[in-house]
């Protein structure tokens, strides 16, 4: 049975001219970018031209990217580095409720340092309230951390005009633009923000490799302590192979982007529509038009979805849930709880996250085998058969 | 994904589901808010459970654990039946992932709470509204305690940084 792959957020397919790119320099190159050899050469040109390419994704002057391990290093670098680099002006941080992991337990940290966190609410689709932010600010104020786009439900924030009030307070403003970036155009001088969090394996290049935009003269003190790689921002040997992944992903992604993005939201609407129209009491997640165009997210009424997904796999689709019993905590998602759901109807959501592979046939097989296995779960549920008993 | 074949099987195809008619016995535990909700109807002759059907809202492993709870206890006796216990719903799946042992604890729980509420039903006792119901912590609620210096300490902290110990995977949580 060939699979239905609709969970692009947890990891996508190299794009065929990465792994051309990637395996290139396996077998040409092999050097330390940091020394002034033949040998190292060749990789510190492979690492400029990466430098180059993520910087034309973002509309970043290239000395203003960072390479490092991923969007978890990108976030903990801007939160943590920010919060070391201010500490003589101030211990407050401004953040929303609806952010991922690698903010909350960086925050977690920063919080038995004594450092002070404000975490604003998000209205009923995720929208967290620019006036609200800047009511928050304080005299020590330092740093407002809020996502471009929810990896979750895809909500897109009105990042440029939170930016907008941290610059007119002159405080630093990072966004975790990880589920965001490759996918959406994203322009950090439109954006306004000092400092950008985004990932290769969002955009068909490999896991394991990321960057953060840093806007010259943000005060910010590195992560990864030391030699005097990536411009004193990141020591460590960089990771090669990867960051020409990377590069080669983000150019792919600025120039075929025009040609995704109307695909993705097609595909979406027909999901979304198809859905709402065959299953009864379900609930769309996130806001309807500022939405990531590929990310859908469902709740279904009285199942729970581990077993949702255990049995759309047996029909060969492979999708996420934010059910607590898949979340290895054991915890409802923080970011459905925010807007509002309750934790039963969180227990049933479903994320859908679709790539350029994806066809209409591929959906359209989802709106043929869900309905039934809804139904299948149903059936089987205790609070099922008592809502409907009246 | 770490389920065995075993588990596999009864969650694609789970035995016993439903409801019974006019049941002699409920039980009923677990709640949506905490992941998993299971009922468990039994129909007693003799001493004996002739038919056992059960209604789960849970994961793949809470299915499983339903589905096989009432295989191992139809036929037996309701004194065999009160020595089934979870480990055992566990063992007969082949072992369960570390972090869904706690569903296989409905399983036997819900079973024995049926048990008890036939024997209630036939010793004439009326049944309180929430007989059975096992207490359940609140997930999202607040408080999560180190097991070992009993201080509250961050969710999902590696480890208690006021004894230094690590922490396991759940904690406790106020009730």
């Amino acid at each position: 049975m060939a699979l239905i792959y609709l969970d692009h957020l947890a990891a996508t397919p190299l794009h065929p001219k990465v792994k051309e790119a990637m395996i290139h320099h396996i077998k040409t190159v092999y050097g330390n970018p940091s020394t002034d050899t033949q040998v190292g050469q060749p990789a510190a040109r492979a690492l400029d031209q990466a430098r180059t390419q993520v910087a034309a994704l973002i509309n970043a002057d290239p000395t203003e990217v960072v390479f490092n391990s991923g969007g978890s290093e990108s976030i903990n670098h801007a939160v943590k580095g920010v919060a070391i680099g201010l500490r003589q002006k101030g211990n407050h941080i401004i953040t929303s409720n609806i952010e991922h992991k690698a903010v909350l337990n960086s925050l977690r940290t920063l919080r038995l340092l004594d450092y002070r966190i404000t975490s604003l609410d998000v209205d009923q689709y995720g929208l967290v309230d620019p006036a609200a932010v800047e009511k928050a600010i304080t005299p020590e104020t330092i740093l407002i951390t809020v996502m471009l786009a929810n990896n979750e439900i895809g909500t897109i924030e009105p990042i440029a005009d939170i930016a907008q009030i941290a610059q007119k307070h002159k405080v630093v403003m990072h966004t975790d633009a990880v589920a965001a970036t490759g996918v959406i155009p994203v322009d950090v001088q439109k954006l306004g923000v000092n400092l950008l969090s985004l990932a290769a394996n969002q955009f068909y290049g490999p896991p394991g490799v990321g960057a953060l935009y840093i806007r010259k003269g943000t005060a910010i003190w590195p992560l990864i302590d030391g030699g005097l790689q990536e411009n004193k921002r990141r020591a460590g040997t960089e990771n090669l192979i990867g960051i020409v992944g990377m590069g080669m992903a983000a150019e792919m992604a600025r120039l075929e982007m025009p040609e995704r993005l109307p695909r993705l939201q097609a595909l979406k609407d027909r999901l979304s529509q198809g859905l709402q129209q065959t299953i009864p009491e379900i609930k769309v997640n996130g806001h309807r038009t500022q939405c990531l165009p590929h990310l859908f997210s469902v709740s279904v009424e009285y199942i729970e979805g581990e077993s949702l997904t255990l049995m759309l796999e047996e029909e060969g689709i492979i999708v996420a849930t934010r059910s607590a019993c898949a979340s290895g905590s054991l915890r409802a998602s923080h970011v459905l709880i925010a807007t509002g759901l309750g934790h039963a109807l969180a227990q049933g959501t479903l994320v859908f996250t679709l790539g350029m592979d994806n066809t209409e046939a591929d959906i359209d097989k989802v709106l043929k085998v869900m309905p039934r296995i809804v139904q299948t779960l149903r059936d089987m549920s205790p609070i099922y058969k008592k809502e409907h008993a009246g | 994904m770490a389920y065995s074949p075993t588990v596999m099987d009864h969650f694609k195809n789970p035995r016993n589901v439903g409801e019974i008619l006019q049941p002699d016995g409920v039980g009923e535990v677990g709640n949506p808010v905490c992941g998993d909700m299971m009922s468990v109807y039994i129909k007693v002759e003799n001493d004996r459970l002739a038919d056992v059907k059960f209604k789960t809202f849970g994961c793949g492993a809470a299915i499983a654990v339903s589905s096989m709870i009432t295989e191992m206890a139809k036929g037996k006796t309701l004194e065999e039946a009160m020595k089934i216990s979870n480990a055992d719903v566990a063992e007969a799946l082949g072992g369960l992932p570390p972090n869904k042992l706690h569903c296989s604890n409905l399983g036997a729980d819900a079973l024995h709470s049926a048990i008890k509420d036939y024997l209630d039903r036939k010793a004439g006792k009326v049944p309180a509204p929430d007989l059975g119901k096992e207490p359940h912590h609140k997930p999202g609620g607040k408080g999560c305690y180190c097991p070992y210096c009993q201080k509250e300490v961050e969710e999902e902290a590696p480890l208690c940084i006021f004894c230094g110990k690590e922490l396991p995977h759940e904690l406790e949580h106020e009730h």
